[in-house]
């Protein structure tokens, strides 16, 4: 099985089921001749033509809405937004309108689109291009947001999203793009919207994470394994509809929790899972649900030591772990 | 292309060229029934059994109609929130629309809607959209839609006056000029110029009020028409889809009219304008224009007038009894819908 870059098992994705399906349109800023700005449309305009492959003015609320109207009509359009930040002028098309088209027609129209983004703080980013967004749609009823974190997944993935009969939210950490490499067959495959997966066996205490979170937790997981602290770590993949089943599951056998998330702290999308720990396994816990998430400033800094601080590392992942362990 | 921008052109095609006069008399029916629709809808708000807000056509009836007279049974449309003789006049029973106010199980969206959410999916009415502009986008993607698909259909979008001062307007409108020169975008923008934006009149709203030519300035050819007259909307509709269907290209057309009502039911004292320009309006009445047309040249007498006024009370009163005798959606009704799964 080849091994492949995560950015390159998506261009395939994208190739793939745009071979497969002639109802399938990309549109977005720069995803044509260029390619995208991070490389993940390349080749498609070459192969599919400028008909399927579709670069739109810089009009992000638009690029959601025409791709609404396509998918409302017949289409599985794919639209991509350059960077996650971008995506705020949109919020309106795809909260009003693309989560909302199946339960106001009576089911008559379905809305299948999928909305990708790359979000997620890298080196120098700062910001306007470094956003996590998940927390504001995974919110949004009617919205499906999905978070692969390894080559199989996000090739696995974008085709289940691709297939769905509702709109998707797709969140591709930009950091994972050339750092992140795997396995991917060459075949069709999917890997269904909604559950999750152990990435590491342990029994001391569950980490939740997803995206480029759920690497950097691996790295702690085999750091503190050294002080014979045994981690075992849920890659989420899906955040809506969120996977309870394996969260509670791991819960009853660790009875410690972590939740990272890279977005700011307050409000964060590892709050709704605290809450149903809280609700569910409370019986199983014997340490508080923790929490380390992004502080809660309003974007991140350009500074590298500011950008450090703001940034979830391996240590303080490592450091959390042992705290939890300890408690 | 570049010689045909930004030039608007106002037309007065009252050629004997134009639609059989005849073939108008059951679109003065649907404007007389709706018209009487809107009236007892209002009647019915005051009576409490309509909640929430609710959007009256009365006077802008010869816009829609003139368009909608003049497209295919497979062709699409999208407008915005004053929507009921949009549906109506496309054939969604009246009973439906009404039920659909009263927010009953048998209303067209099961009462999840409301006045200004209607939708019909055999109809091709992709909505009524309660976020002024918001639809715009939406209508320029589904005519792409249209035409990737190869068929020779097309997607009317009709809006108002306050969503183009709006980016949801500028946006798509600029894509669908762009796709237009592949011959990708079979659209017809219809601005349905009643003057008021809720309450802010377009002059208070923009410098540039001759709004047709704002598409100009994107590059889609455009023109103003008098959207009191039913004859003359209808025959620029007839030109202007023959040439989008066979082009792929976008139009847009601004068509001047008047609300004679308040803006939302619960507009009752309208500071915003004056009752001398409302009487004046009221002289321009689209459905007594069409009526004198049809009776000068002799397709419709006062017995038909009489009897097509008394069909339209008797429709509307069922309606209006079959909304208040419908049932009330049940609980079941809430979660359902929300995805293809559930």
């Amino acid at each position: 099985m080849p091994e492949l870059r995560y950015v390159d098992a998506l261009t395939k994705a994208h190739h793939e089921e745009m071979a497969r399906d002639e109802r399938v349109v990309v549109l977005g800023e720069d995803v044509g001749r260029k390619g995208g700005v991070f490389g993940v449309t390349m080749g498609l305009y070459e192969k599919f033509g400028e008909e399927r492959v579709i670069d739109s003015p810089l009009a992000e609320s638009s690029i959601a809405g025409v791709a609404i109207g396509m998918a409302a009509n017949g289409l599985l359009p794919i639209a991509e937004f350059q960077f996650a930040d971008f995506i705020h002028p949109a919020f309106n098309q795809i909260v009003s309108e693309a989560a909302r088209m199946r339960y106001r027609s009576n089911g008559g129209y379905g809305c299948p689109v999928v909305f990708r983004a790359p979000y997620g703080g890298s080196h120098g980013t700062a910001l306007y291009h470094s956003q996590s967004i998940e927390a504001l749609y995974a919110h949004v009823p009617g919205m499906k947001v999905v978070t692969p974190s390894t080559p199989y997944d996000v090739k696995g993935l974008l085709k289940s999203a691709v297939r769905d009969p509702d709109p998707v939210l797709f969140l591709e950490h930009k950091r994972m793009y050339r750092l992140v490499r795997g396995e991917v067959p060459e075949e069709d495959y999917t890997v269904p919207i909604g559950p999750a997966v152990v990435r590491r066996e342990g029994t001391d205490l569950s980490v939740f994470a997803f995206g480029w979170m759920l690497h950097e937790a691996l790295q702690a997981a085999e750091v503190v394994a050294r002080d014979g602290i045994s981690v075992e770590v849920v890659d989420l993949r899906t955040l809506k509809p969120l996977d309870k089943e394996t969260i509670l599951k791991s819960v009853a056998k660790t009875n410690r929790a972590l939740i990272i998330y890279e977005d700011n702290r307050f409000v964060g999308f590892g709050a709704e899972i605290a809450a149903i720990i809280a609700e569910e396994a409370f019986d199983s816990l014997d340490a508080p649900v923790m929490r380390l998430a992004g502080p809660d400033v309003p974007g991140i800094p350009f500074s590298k030591p500011l950008e450090e601080w703001f940034f979830i590392s391996q240590e303080k992942i490592a450091q959390a772990m042992r705290r939890l362990a300890a408690y | 292309m570049a010689s045909k921008r930004g030039g608007a052109k106002v037309r007065a095609e009252r050629t004997p060229a134009g639609p059989d006069l005849a073939s108008s008399v059951p679109w003065y029916r649907l404007m007389v029934l709706t018209r009487r629709f809107e009236d007892e809808a209002e009647r019915a708000f005051r009576r409490g059994k309509i909640g929430g807000y609710l959007h009256l056509y009365s006077g802008q009836e010869a816009v829609a109609a003139g368009f909608l007279a003049a497209i295919r049974a497979d062709d699409i449309f999208f407008t915005a929130y004053r929507d009921h003789a949009h549906a109506i006049f496309r054939g969604t029973p009246p009973q439906a629309v009404m039920a659909e106010l009263f927010g009953k199980q048998t209303g067209v969206a099961k009462g999840k809607g409301g006045s200004m959410h209607l939708f019909d999916v055999p109809r091709g009415l992709y909505g009524g959209y309660g976020i002024v502009g918001a639809h715009i986008p939406l209508a320029t993607g589904a005519a792409y839609a249209l035409r990737y698909q190869g068929t020779d259909r097309i997607c009317l979008c009709f809006l108002g006056d306050g969503a183009m001062n709006s980016g949801s307007f500028h946006e798509p409108v600029n894509m669908a000029a762009v796709w237009g020169q592949d011959g990708m975008c079979p659209i017809v923008y219809i601005v349905e110029n009643n003057k008021y934006a809720m309450g802010t009149s377009v002059d208070r709203s923009t410098v540039v009020t001759h709004l047709a030519s704002k598409f100009g300035l994107h590059g889609i050819e455009n023109e103003q028409v008098d959207g009191q007259d039913f004859l003359t909307v209808r025959r620029a509709a007839e030109r202007i889809v023959a040439r989008v269907r066979a082009t792929g290209r976008p139009y847009a057309i601004e068509a001047i009219t008047y609300r004679l009502v308040g803006h939302g039911a619960a507009d009752l004292f309208q500071p915003y304008r004056n009752k001398g320009e409302v009487e004046e309006w009221k002289q321009r009445d689209p459905i007594q224009i069409l009526e004198r047309e049809l009776h000068r040249a002799g397709v419709l007498d006062d017995a038909q007038v009489a009897a097509i006024h008394k069909e339209a009370e008797e429709k509307v009163a069922a309606a209006i009894k079959y909304a208040e005798e419908s049932p009330e959606p049940p609980p079941e009704e809430l979660p359902r819908d929300v995805s293809a799964q559930g």
